[in-house]
């Protein structure tokens, strides 16, 4: 069996980034395995712009992004398989793929990264009623069929789900030539980015109705409207504000789900939170040389988080092969308490002995909260008390923990992160 | 002039094919939609009953219990998915447990084997996931689970294989009697034979008055369904009825054949024929009703709801045989469940009936075995390994939930009788059947379809007709 020191699943923006990292940190053998037709992930279809504002201090279109990684990949001469599926991993970190030129084969890997990302919810997630008929797109797949193929999925459309990727499809789909009616929202805030409002719904005058979901879809071949209703605290419809709309479409864009079929048939331990693996400071999963980045981990907002998070994964897998039989279980872990208003945190456990000298914790808030401070505890000691003017669940946040400080509470057991009003 | 012609693709018309088949006959099959199996059949509960539910003596029972006992042979023969995995009538209430006895009863009567009630702890350790209030089942170790488009396309690809002629996208609007057998009018022309067999599921009330004063009526009933990701597949083993009592009829809970977890249906009466949209009250009512006999389900777990429709006849009977002045036409009416189990005995009696009309000989070249589409995950790992040094498409997955390759669908598109559409690939490969609902690989699909098809992208369908996917081009309106 053919071994390899790091496999990365999944050649997206993530395994692109873990594998340059992990090759830079001085790691020959490594592998990406990619299920499509070439690297870059759902990067390929992001044909819009405002990718790498943080990693380049430019605005790169999708593509744009994914083609800075996939350079380096081949300056570095790293080895990548394309049309590649990974049908399953082994708890001892046997890969088993397939594609139509090797066929059926078994690869073994010192480490592996999982970087495999996320896929959409769909309409049977959230049991919508009505009829079943075409029009009906997750808003993705939507993306796909006119950034990809060119093809017009419809000309008269309405959006549920304010994520990114809906709100980029209202100004795609205007682009285009489709008429946008109108985008509604679940939640009486918007899942996207507030520049993405500004710029794809704002501009464009698409109206935002918060607070609205779909109760009805009728048209027995081809959909021929929708039904909106407003929606209580609960999420609940309320009766009598129900709202006919014509159209031919309906896009969703309702969440996304860490794609982990995999990481869960070897084992890995997943959070009920995020739907992604819970990690430690290495990004290492509950399996010793498994570790996770990107979106399978927990879903982003902005690729260039991505690319950082993804770095580190790739840092940490060629540090855990350099190091192979000789790490040492060296100081203890510390379990991270999300509370208060903060739904979970990535890492969710530090070892304070292996942390890089800054860690950063990414994590979301549930609920819109303005003037709000986002408090660090150690054990009972506040370390941190930042003013945040507004956060939302559609904006990813963090903290930076210094080791430096943590190694002066040689008893911690618990870092709490929670937000406070004062 | 065709010998017979039988109005319905679905699966009792498919089944009624397939037994015509043996003998010499010019047979053909008129059907309204794109594909076979897209009314009644394609939307239900996939059971394969018992037979202790329809009354002693009826002809639904006695068809009922042949067609249990015809299935494991026939799943093999044809080649599509069946697991006998017995069912529980599950009893939460003392009181009722008069209800739990007749119906063991009623099954004895009707000659079902394998019919026992069990008790609480027995029912617990065969399923753990069984509700606290439970206090018996009855157990039923001859009903099973069926994958319902596997079987009816089975029956019609194998009639199609063994000479019967398939007309899709072709509706009967009137029959008339002619001197010599029927006269056929449709929207793609006439046809004339000389038995005609109306097996038009909740359409059989309009076909058979066009040629009867004797007016029947089917209303459709309307189920809705939750279909639960494999991951919720194992979280009981058997289907798991509730026992018709005080609280309603209630909804089943059962594995499907593909290990997903199935739940519903409701039983709504509406007038519309092909009103097959799920409503907000009937999805909540089937949630709710599931988790009264099965605890901790995960409702989180849905991907997907549907509604189909029962082709309910008032009497609930089946209605089958040469209608009364009627002499060649002969009525396959009220198919409602167990009709799916019953459909190779419909068949059989069907064909018997109009073999006593037509008197015809055997077809020595009748071949009654057919062969399904092959799925590599079945396979050993040397034979797929094998399959793929020969045939690469094999290995290029499309659909990822479900792990469906291109080889799968190419098939699913090429055989007699393939599919045309969207949903007809995913019927026959369950490409887009999963989790993620069809958003991954629709457009690859759609790619493959068009391939094959000779169509361009803009022409494909999710279900024939107006169902195209995609209206135009970029910028096309600009």
């Amino acid at each position: 069996m053919k071994t390899y020191d790091i496999i990365i699943i999944g050649g997206g923006p993530a395994g692109l980034s873990a594998a340059v990292c992990a090759k830079k940190s001085g790691t020959d053998s490594i592998l990406i395995l990619e299920r499509d037709k070439e690297l870059g992930g759902i990067l390929n279809q992001c044909i819009h712009n405002g990718f790498g504002l943080h990693t380049f201090k430019e605005e790169l279109t999708g593509p744009e992004y994914a083609e800075r990684f996939i350079e380096q990949v081949k300056e570095l001469r790293i080895e990548y398989k394309l049309h590649t599926m990974v049908m399953d991993i082994s708890s001892d970190k046997v890969v088993t793929a397939m594609n139509s030129t090797d066929g059926l084969f078994e690869l073994k890997a010192g480490a592996i990264i999982l970087a495999m990302g996320c896929r959409e919810r769909s309409r049977g997630a959230l049991n919508i009623p009505g009829y079943r008929p075409a029009g009906i797109f997750s808003a993705g797949t939507a993306q796909r069929l006119v950034n990809m193929e060119g093809c017009l999925p419809g000309r008269k459309v309405v959006i549920l789900g304010s994520g990114d990727i809906g709100l980029i499809m209202a100004r795609r789909m205007t682009l285009e030539g489709a008429q946008v009616q109108v985008v509604a929202e679940l939640m009486p805030y918007s899942g996207g980015l507030k520049r993405n409002i500004v710029q794809c719904l704002d501009d464009y005058g698409i109206p935002l109705k918060l607070s609205h979901t779909v109760v009805d879809i009728r048209g027995k071949e081809r959909v021929e409207g929708i039904t909106l209703a407003q929606v209580d605290e609960k999420g609940r419809p309320i009766p009598g504000t129900e709202e006919a709309y014509e159209c031919d479409t309906l896009l969703l864009s309702v969440g996304l789900i860490p794609e982990n079929e995999l990481s869960s048939g070897m084992g890995v331990e997943l959070s009920r939170v995020t739907s992604g693996p819970v990690v430690n400071e290495s990004l290492e999963t509950n399996i010793e040389g498994v570790f996770a980045c990107g979106n399978v981990l927990h879903v982003h907002d902005l690729v260039d988080f991505v690319s950082e998070e993804a770095a580190a994964a790739g840092r940490n897998a060629a540090r855990y092969v350099q190091t192979a039989g000789m790490r040492q279980a060296a100081g203890c872990t510390v379990e991270i308490r999300a509370v208060d208003g903060v739904r979970y945190t990535v890492p969710s456990r530090i070892n304070v002995e292996r942390m890089e000298d800054i860690q950063t914790l990414r994590f979301r808030v549930g609920g819109v909260y303005k003037n709000c401070f986002v408090s660090v505890y150690l054990d009972e000691e506040r370390i941190l008390h930042r003013k945040r003017p507004v956060m939302a669940p559609g904006e990813m946040e963090e903290v930076k923990l210094k080791r430096e400080e943590l190694l002066q509470y040689p008893d911690l057991q618990t870092i709490t992160v929670k937000l406070e009003e004062v | 002039m065709y010998d017979v012609i039988i109005i319905g693709a679905g699966v009792s018309g498919c089944a009624t094919a397939r037994e015509l088949s043996r003998y010499r006959l010019r047979i053909c099959v008129l059907e309204k939609a794109e594909d076979v199996c897209c009314g009644t059949s394609k939307a239900n509960s996939a059971i394969v009953h018992a037979g202790y539910d329809a009354p002693v003596g009826s002809l639904m029972a006695k068809l009922n219990v042949e067609g249990n006992q015809m299935m494991e042979r026939l799943s093999k023969e044809l080649d599509f998915a069946f697991r006998r995995i017995g069912s529980l009538v599950v009893c939460r209430d003392e009181e009722e447990r008069p209800s739990l006895q007749a119906l063991y009863e009623r099954g004895i009567a009707n000659g079902v084997e394998g019919l026992r009630i069990v008790e609480k702890e027995e029912l617990r350790r065969m399923e753990p996931n069984i509700s606290e209030d439970a206090v018996a089942a009855l157990h039923a170790s001859t009903a099973g689970i069926v994958c319902p488009f596997g079987m009816n396309i089975a029956f019609a690809e194998n009639a199609a294989a063994n000479g019967v002629e398939f007309r899709f996208d072709t509706e009967v609007q009137g029959i008339r009697k002619k001197e010599r057998g029927w006269l056929i009018e449709t929207d793609q022309g006439q046809y004339e034979a000389k038995c005609v067999v109306n097996a038009a599921g909740v359409f059989a009330d309009t076909i058979h008055n066009m040629v009867s004063e004797q007016k029947i009526k089917i209303t459709p009933r309307r189920g809705d369904y939750c279909l639960l990701d494999k991951s919720a597949g194992a979280h009981v083993s058997r289907v798991i009825f509730a026992l018709p009592g005080k609280y309603g009829k209630g909804v089943l809970v059962t594995p499907t054949v593909h290990g997903n977890l199935l739940v519903g249906p409701t039983a709504i009466d509406t007038e519309d024929k092909e009103g097959v949209n799920t409503t907000r009250a009937g999805l909540d009512q089937v949630l709710r009703k599931a988790g009264e006999n099965v605890k901790d389900l995960p409702m989180r777990s849905v991907i997907t709801s549907f509604a189909g429709l029962r082709a309910h006849e008032e009497h609930h009977e089946f209605m089958i045989g040469e209608v009364e002045g009627a002499d060649g036409f002969v009525d396959c009416a009220g198919i409602e469940s167990p009709g799916l189990t019953a459909s190779p005995a419909i068949g059989v009696m069907v064909a018997g009936i109009v073999r006593e009309i037509l008197q015809p000989e055997e077809n020595p070249q009748f071949v009654g075995t057919r062969k399904g589409i092959l799925n590599p995950q079945e396979l050993s790992r040397e034979e797929r390994m094998r399959l793929l040094a020969e045939k690469p498409a094999y290995g290029n997955i499309i659909c990822r939930c479900e792990m469906v390759t291109e080889g799968e669908i190419v098939d699913a598109i090429r055989r007699p009788l393939g599919a045309r559409s969207l949903d007809g690939v995913k019927r026959r490969t369950r490409a887009g059947m999963g989790r993620c609902q069809a958003g991954f690989c629709s457009p690859r699909v759609m790619e493959i379809l068009a391939r094959e098809c000779g169509k361009t992208i803009g022409e494909i369908t999710k279900a024939g007709g107006a169902s195209k996917i995609v209206v135009g081009v970029n910028k096309d309106a600009l």
